[in-house]
């Protein structure tokens, strides 16, 4: 199959989880003696092409009016490159980038497409693929009818390629000012500074619950926490609705979906909405003053207290022990 | 003002899910159902809409499926809908029909906003908003945690991963509903009671000019499972201790 990869990022480098998106479909490219092409969309588009190009050719859709990812724009972009290179098979990771633009693109493409895959194999000239529903209470088995076919798929569940020896090619695609559609205006991004790891991309997450009270305490336990292992913060829903932590921080069926080496639950009841957003990390410590929560059940290592007194003692002795999660630089 | 207001039928996301042996669907004889909880948002957003226009607006509820999902239909009455409309489909359509057959009542109706959820949480798609405003050319605006009626349209804040993003987008326009948009009511007796009595349309696809085009097949469902076993620790230090020797 012909694979083209939307990629997203940061108008530096290709985002980790695009990354994932492109070792799925050089997985597919392999099985089928098919292709891997990136599609990056936006405005001074240089780094990240060559970024790109370490991995896979690129087209390049480079203009001021494609500067933010408004979804008409960028879908009409998308859909007239897949239908110009005949591409098979449109891949980007699942992301609320991918869920509103290619997701829009899947529209003009005529509807073939799966979302959130965690497995595929390549049987009988048909792509299979495998995708959570009820909230991953259940995996499907899935095929798509149709051409192209749209897929997003989890980063969690797949690796990087391994970068070529020599970069690839870079083309650039017209982009028709005239034509895009311009119904969405883009105004602002509010995002919180933090010094902090994404959630989606750290190895090591803690993530904080209606145990936590308000932002102070949410900084001062889940964030110190997380500074002591060196990871990132998340939280329940619960936190998010009380204003406490921003919608960013939500991992779950409706937020992200993480699997870090280690995820660290404090707090949290573990309703079956923010398993689905973490139950397949790595290794999974719960901290919860009632032994019977849920969250126990998935949990590798449990620990039955008052988060108000644990979390300090823990920070205390992750502090106290020798640096190991911060290497000391090599002088 | 008109508001459309697609509404699924979804099993209580509290109760278990079992799939039958042989993997071709999930039990669901004795499941509980409600009214998507996204959707519920969307249908609490539009009556708030309608009551901040001192009522100029008519809010019409629609369902693809069986004659059983009506009762999501009354649900959606009870909160305030003014009118609904079933589409009588016996087969569980696919993101692309159910976005076809939206098209199909869009061009009927003729309403100036569809207001729906981003996901329903059976399939977990997060595809149909989408794919109805590609096919009806309209902007859209996913992922709403904030909606303002400005000149030119609607002005939203969507929740993205990246944080808060603020849009505007013309009308008509196709929005779909995140988790904090509201809280949605609860209806009251009475208006339950009413609910039960008003009247529902229905059309089957015949009645829209629409034929199924597969292009999701479902081919095996199957349970998943969690395979560990929670060792328990009794101090911080114990904790840190094993979180030593597991990452060394
Ligand atoms: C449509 C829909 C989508 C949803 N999507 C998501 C999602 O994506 N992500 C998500 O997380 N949720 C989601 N939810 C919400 C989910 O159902 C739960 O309500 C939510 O996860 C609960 O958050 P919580 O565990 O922090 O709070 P609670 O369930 O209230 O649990 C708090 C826990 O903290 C413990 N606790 C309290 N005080 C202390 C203390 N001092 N020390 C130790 N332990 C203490 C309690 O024992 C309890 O177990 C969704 C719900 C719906 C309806
Ligand atoms: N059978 C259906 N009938 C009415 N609306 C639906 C149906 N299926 C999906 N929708 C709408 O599409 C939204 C997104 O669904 P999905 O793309 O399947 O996750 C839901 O929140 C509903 O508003």
């Amino acid at each position: 199959m012909k694979c083209l990869v939307v990629a997203e990022h940061d108008g530096a480098t290709v985002r980790a989880g695009s990354l994932a998106a492109l070792g799925f479909a050089a997985d597919v490219a392999a099985q089928t003696g098919g292709s891997t092409t990136w599609l990056i969309l936006g405005h001074e588009l240089n780094d990240v092409s060559q970024h790109a190009a370490r991995y896979a050719a690129v087209l390049a859709g480079d203009h001021p009016l494609l500067a933010a990812p408004t979804a008409d724009r960028y879908a009409a972009v998308i859909d007239d490159q897949t239908r110009r290179g005949e591409f098979d098979l449109v891949v980007a990771a699942a992301s609320t980038f991918a869920k509103d633009v290619v997701g829009r693109a899947g529209g003009l493409l005529g509807g073939a497409m799966a979302s959130d895959v965690v497995a595929h194999r390549w049987e009988n000239d048909r792509l299979v693929m495998q995708r959570p529903m009820y909230a991953g209470a259940v995996l499907a088995t899935v095929v798509l009818s149709g051409s192209p076919q749209i897929v997003t798929v989890r980063p969690t569940a797949y690796a990087a390629p391994q970068p070529r020896t020599e970069p690839a090619e870079i083309a650039t695609v017209g982009i028709d000012a005239e034509t895009l559609p311009q119904h969405i205006e883009w105004l602002e991004l509010e995002t919180r500074p933090t010094h902090r790891p994404d959630v989606s991309e750290a190895q090591i997450v803690v993530s904080g619950g209606r145990a936590i009270r308000d932002r102070d305490d949410f900084e001062r336990l889940i964030g110190g926490l997380a500074d002591a292992l060196g990871g990132a913060t998340g939280s329940s829903r619960a936190l998010v609705d009380a204003g406490i932590t921003p919608n960013e921080f939500q991992v779950g069926q409706t937020g992200k979906i993480v699997a870090p080496e280690l995820y660290c639950a404090v707090g949290i009841s573990g309703a079956v909405q923010h398993l689905a957003g973490m139950k397949n990390s790595k290794m999974i410590v719960a901290i919860n003053q009632d032994a019977d929560a849920p969250i126990f059940e998935v949990a590798d290592y449990g620990l039955v207290g008052d988060v108000y007194q644990v979390v300090p003692e823990l920070i205390q002795r992750l502090k106290d022990e020798p640096d190991r999660h911060h290497p000391p630089p090599e002088s | 003002m008109k508001i459309l207001v697609p509404c699924k039928r979804v099993p209580d996301a509290d109760q278990k899910i079992e799939v039958h042996p042989d993997g071709s669907a999930i039990i669901s004889a004795h499941l509980p159902f409600l009214l998507n909880p996204f959707d519920a948002i969307a249908v609490e957003e539009a009556v708030r809409i309608r009551e901040q226009r001192d009522g100029e607006t008519e809010i019409l509820a629609v369902t693809i499926g069986e004659e059983v999902c009506q009762d999501e239909l009354r649900t959606a009455l009870a909160m305030g809908a003014d009118r609904a409309l079933l589409v009588v489909c016996l087969q569980p359509p696919d993101p692309w029909n159910v976005a076809r057959i939206l098209r199909a009542v869009t061009q009927r109706e003729q309403p100036d906003l569809v207001l729906m959820g981003k996901q329903a949480v059976d399939d977990d798609s997060n595809q149909v908003g989408q794919f109805l405003a590609a096919l009806l050319d309209w902007p859209q605006a996913t992922f709403a945690s904030r909606l303002n009626f400005v000149d030119n349209g609607l002005r939203v804040a969507r929740e993205t991963d990246a944080g808060l993003e603020t849009v505007t987008v013309s009308l008509p326009a196709v929005v779909t509903t995140d988790l904090r948009l509201n809280e949605p009511r609860y209806a009251s007796l009475t208006s339950i009671l009413k609910a039960r009595k008003q009247s529902i349309d229905q059309f089957c696809l015949a009645d829209l000019a629409v034929e199924l085009e597969p292009r999701l097949e479902i081919r095996h469902l199957e349970t998943t499972a969690s395979a560990r076993s929670c060792q328990w620790v009794t101090s911080a230090a114990e904790l840190v201790d094993r979180l030593r020797r597991e990452t060394h």
